[in-house]
């Protein structure tokens, strides 16, 4: 048996920061804040088929200032996480691995994920009241 | 010339003991998730409003109620592929990194079932 800690994967320290590296942590970041976002979709589904009491009391929670901005976070998680993983299938064929346009498409994620994250937010106010 | 035996070529495993079956579930699973993934969020926001009533209905339609449960178990599926790896790649100690591992599994089981029975009853229970 080992004693002494073993070398973690990806090692982290020894590479230079670069924002090609932190938009591929930040696709593992949101993968997660969104597992955490699954759960709470499951609460949310199992509130609505409790009835309209347990409904309204969870829906009463995203109404309040940290339910608004848990809601902005998950939107914003979505939405990279989205168009980020489009990047990697794309990469996944062996496209777009190349320095220059791997960076191009690391700005492309970022404009389109604030992109659509408002397009979300302004489709909302539209087609609802949504508050 | 390799020095694999002919076995583990056709087994395609490598010192991982796995082949590349979690890669590929994880692709799929990713694929699967850009047509669902997108359909719930235009879905929500189309909606007149988040009442229970307009919520109710709308998941009680079969074409919701489908989409909704395909989504909850591949989305329960992908991030259960994506927060092993995450375990893997960061928690080095062997006993520390199986209970973590299994913790996640059940959380995540418990999870999609959750959700999914959630969604067969309002799809299948009569209105309320």
């Amino acid at each position: 048996m080992a004693t002494r800690p073993r070398p973690l994967s990806p090692h982290l320290q020894v590479y230079r920061p670069m924002y090609t590296m932190l938009t591929s942590i930040t696709h593992r970041a949101t993968g997660l804040g969104l597992t955490v976002g699954l759960a709470l979709l499951a609460l949310w589904l199992l509130a609505l088929a409790a009835g309209p009491a347990a409904y309204e009391r969870v829906r009463g929670l995203w109404s309040t200032p940290p339910g608004v901005v848990v809601l902005a976070g998950l939107v914003l998680a979505f939405w990279y996480h989205f168009c980020n993983g489009l990047r990697h299938l794309n990469w996944d064929t062996g496209r777009g691995l190349e320095k220059a346009s791997a960076r191009r498409s690391a700005a492309v994620v970022v404009v389109a994920t604030l992109g659509l994250s408002i397009a979300t937010l302004l489709a909302a106010l539209y087609f609802g009241a949504h508050s | 010339m390799s020095i694999k035996t002919p076995l583990g070529r056709v087994l395609g495993l490598g010192a991982a003991g796995g082949g590349a079956h979690h890669w590929w579930v994880q692709r799929v699973s990713a694929v699967a998730l850009v047509p669902l993934g997108a359909w719930f969020v235009i879905s929500l926001v189309t909606l007149p409003d988040l009442g229970y009533r307009t919520v109710h209905g709308w998941l009680a339609e079969p074409l919701h109620g489908v989409l909704m449960a395909l989504l909850v178990l591949t989305a329960t599926y992908h991030a259960w592929l994506g927060v092993t790896v995450v375990i893997e790649d960061y928690v080095p100690q062997t006993t520390r990194k199986v209970t973590a591992l299994l913790v996640a599994q059940f959380l995540h089981l418990a999870v999609g079932a959750g959700a999914l029975f959630a969604v067969l009853k309002v799809a299948l229970g009569s209105a309320a």
